[in-house]
């Protein structure tokens, strides 16, 4: 059975459904990314008229990499919750029962995830944009941050790095025994993301567009490398025994014929026949 | 000839109906712990079969086994008429349909929205038509729009049983379908079985209730680590328990012996209470008219003959009682 892309559709429909319906993940997804609004709208209205262009450029860049944080570090708690969450309320055993692929369940899952996390992203950086616009004293910011390499990073940074951040998180949820533990861990997945960021505002890094594409490229491979690690990690029977396969289906070696057989036959009697 | 005792169970099915289950020498451990061990049987197309067994017998990782969610450690089966193997996973998983002790269903979503998930993963080219219908198998359309989370466990069971019934499956597994439901409920959920055997559907019903599997089963196995008897229910009273009359007399008998032991097809006799008598005889429906002759002639007042049933449970806890291991489960 071919992988199939309306499996998928319906296990990302379910997630949204779910999403929803969950007061906590709404109230996660709506109250966090305030958090990162703060501090760029702060540094962008605090650059006065006379601040030099060059100046300006290094603080809305600066502003620009907080940004990036939230698509990394939104989805950490809600990948995290994915597979063992579902392994919990006794949901998952009865989706395996289907003919979903592993590859499809993670994919509707990871999905289920990026899309929320990208489309905060893109509307924070969206409303930066317009407050910029409207509000800021120097109007070298608003050229800062129209700047067509920086649309186009946010464009490309916000689903890499929210990947990046959802398969380490499904990783942890597909071998974690506990939900709490799983998002425990889950926010982890945020730290290399989080170091690049301070790497570059502490200037150990300068930003440029080549090595933005390099960083791009890496997280690229990363979250493809990343899927494919943790469709592997992905074992039902351990999701749903807590022990690991040992052999595959019919793969086994049958019991010697003269191993001793405790069933007993129940004798029929009558013309019944066996059949 | 301990093979053939095995091949015996496998064939015994119902008689010219192809196999729904073929199950051969199936044995799962994990790690040193062994769930199920060397189990073979065979369920024919459109059977109900029980499988009983104590806690912890393994009857719930061979129903995982069979419905490809874990994997034996030896021995082979077809399910559905598909070898079961990792490669055919999803094609036998197509074709069956497991419900789980606990239904599982997503409390935050509607019994509708419960089952287009499930109609989706089944690929259903008619996915509200087959929900309509599988909801009204279960007599839960009224029902349709409310959220999981705020209905019963008799419902949230009946939710679980309209999902099995969406892909149409030729085999059905239903694993303690009536577990912790009111008597209510559970006769609804019984109700529910008899419609699938109706409509051809095969059951493969794991139970602890043995008088559920006495009247609803075709055939019952007995698990306890390893199949300790397959057949149908009054098979297994008559193998494992001689039949009997109880008699019971006004007053004691005076010289019981002398009595029983000179009527026909008494095999043996022994007393139960004051004035009770059970006595083992091999056809009891014509050894009673000749007995109550035997003891009006001793001047014995009757109060009555009757033949001794022994049920499923009788049956179950005999086997049970024979395997020590069981009760440390």
């Amino acid at each position: 059975m071919k992988f199939s892309f309306r499996r998928l559709g319906e296990v990302l429909r379910k997630e949204l459904r779910e999403y929803r319906r969950s007061p906590f993940i709404v109230v996660t997804m709506a109250v966090l990314p305030l958090v990162f609004l703060v501090e760029p709208l702060i540094t962008i209205f605090r650059i006065g008229p006379a601040v030099p262009a060059t100046t300006v450029d290094r603080a809305v860049g600066a502003t620009f990499l907080v940004l990036l944080i939230a698509p990394a570090l939104l989805p950490a708690v809600i990948a995290a919750y994915s597979v063992v969450g579902e392994r919990e309320q006794g949901t998952l055993e009865p989706l395996l029962t289907t003919p979903l692929r592993r590859e499809e369940l993670l994919l509707g899952k990871a999905l289920g995830v990026v899309v929320p996390a990208v489309a905060i992203a893109y509307l924070l950086f969206a409303i930066i944009q317009v407050c910029a616009r409207l509000f800021a004293g120097n109007a070298a910011v608003v050229t800062a941050l129209g700047q067509s390499s920086h649309i186009l990073a946010e464009i490309l940074f916000a689903p890499l790095l929210a990947g990046w951040s959802i398969w380490v998180g499904i990783g942890i949820s597909t071998r974690a025994s506990d939900v709490r533990v799983a998002q425990q861990l889950g926010t982890l997945s945020s730290i290399p993301p989080l170091a690049v960021v301070a790497l570059v505002s502490f200037n150990v890094f300068t930003p440029s567009v080549t090595l933005a594409v390099v960083f791009a490229l890496v997280l690229l491979v990363a979250d493809i490398v990343l899927f494919r690690i943790v469709v592997a990690l992905f074992d039902r029977e351990r999701l749903i025994t807590g022990a690991s396969a040992r052999r595959s289906p019919g793969g086994g070696q049958l019991p010697p014929a003269d191993a001793p057989r405790q069933i007993r036959r129940i004798e029929r009697t009558g013309g019944g026949g066996d059949g | 000839m301990a093979a053939d005792t095995t091949t015996a169970a496998r064939q015994e099915r119902q008689p010219g109906k192809p196999s729904a289950l073929e199950v051969d020498h199936l044995t799962k451990r994990f790690g040193s712990r062994t769930a199920f061990e060397d189990v073979s049987f065979s369920v024919a197309q459109g059977e109900v079969f029980g499988f009983l067994g104590p806690n912890g017998a393994g009857k719930t990782t061979t129903v995982r086994t069979l419905g490809t969610l874990i994997a034996p450690t030896s021995g082979s089966a077809s399910v559905a008429g598909i070898p079961l193997d990792s490669d055919n996973g999803p094609e036998i998983r197509q074709r069956i349909a497991i419900m789980p002790e606990n239904p599982g269903l997503y409390r935050r979503l509607t019994v509708t929205e419960n089952l287009q998930l499930f109609a989706g993963l089944y690929a259903q080219r008619h996915a509200a038509a087959r929900i309509g219908e599988a909801l009204e198998a279960v007599n839960l359309t009224a029902r349709a729009r409310d959220l999981c989370g705020s209905l019963s466990k008799g419902l949230l069971q009946r939710v679980g049983l309209a999902r099995a019934l969406l892909n149409d499956p030729a085999v059905m597994f239903l694993d303690e379908p009536t577990s912790g439901l009111d008597p209510v409920a559970a006769h609804e959920v019984n109700d529910l079985i008899n419609g699938l055997r109706q409509r051809g559907v095969t059951v493969f019903l794991t139970t602890h209730r043995l008088e559920e599997a006495e009247r609803l089963c075709d055939r019952v196995a007995i698990l306890s680590t390893t199949l300790r008897l397959v057949g149908r229910p009054d098979e297994l009273r008559e193998q494992l328990f001689s039949r009997s009359l109880v008699v019971e007399t006004l007053t004691p008998l005076a010289a019981p012996d002398d009595v029983f032991n000179s009527t026909d097809g008494v095999e043996s006799w022994r007393q139960q209470g004051a004035s009770g008598y059970v006595l083992s005889v091999t056809d009891p429906r014509n050894i009673a008219p000749r007995l109550t002759r035997a003891l009006v002639a001793a001047g014995a007042d009757v109060v009555s003959i009757s033949e001794s049933r022994h049920s499923l449970e009788d049956v179950y806890l005999q086997l049970i009682a024979e395997d020590p291991k069981a009760s440390l489960r």
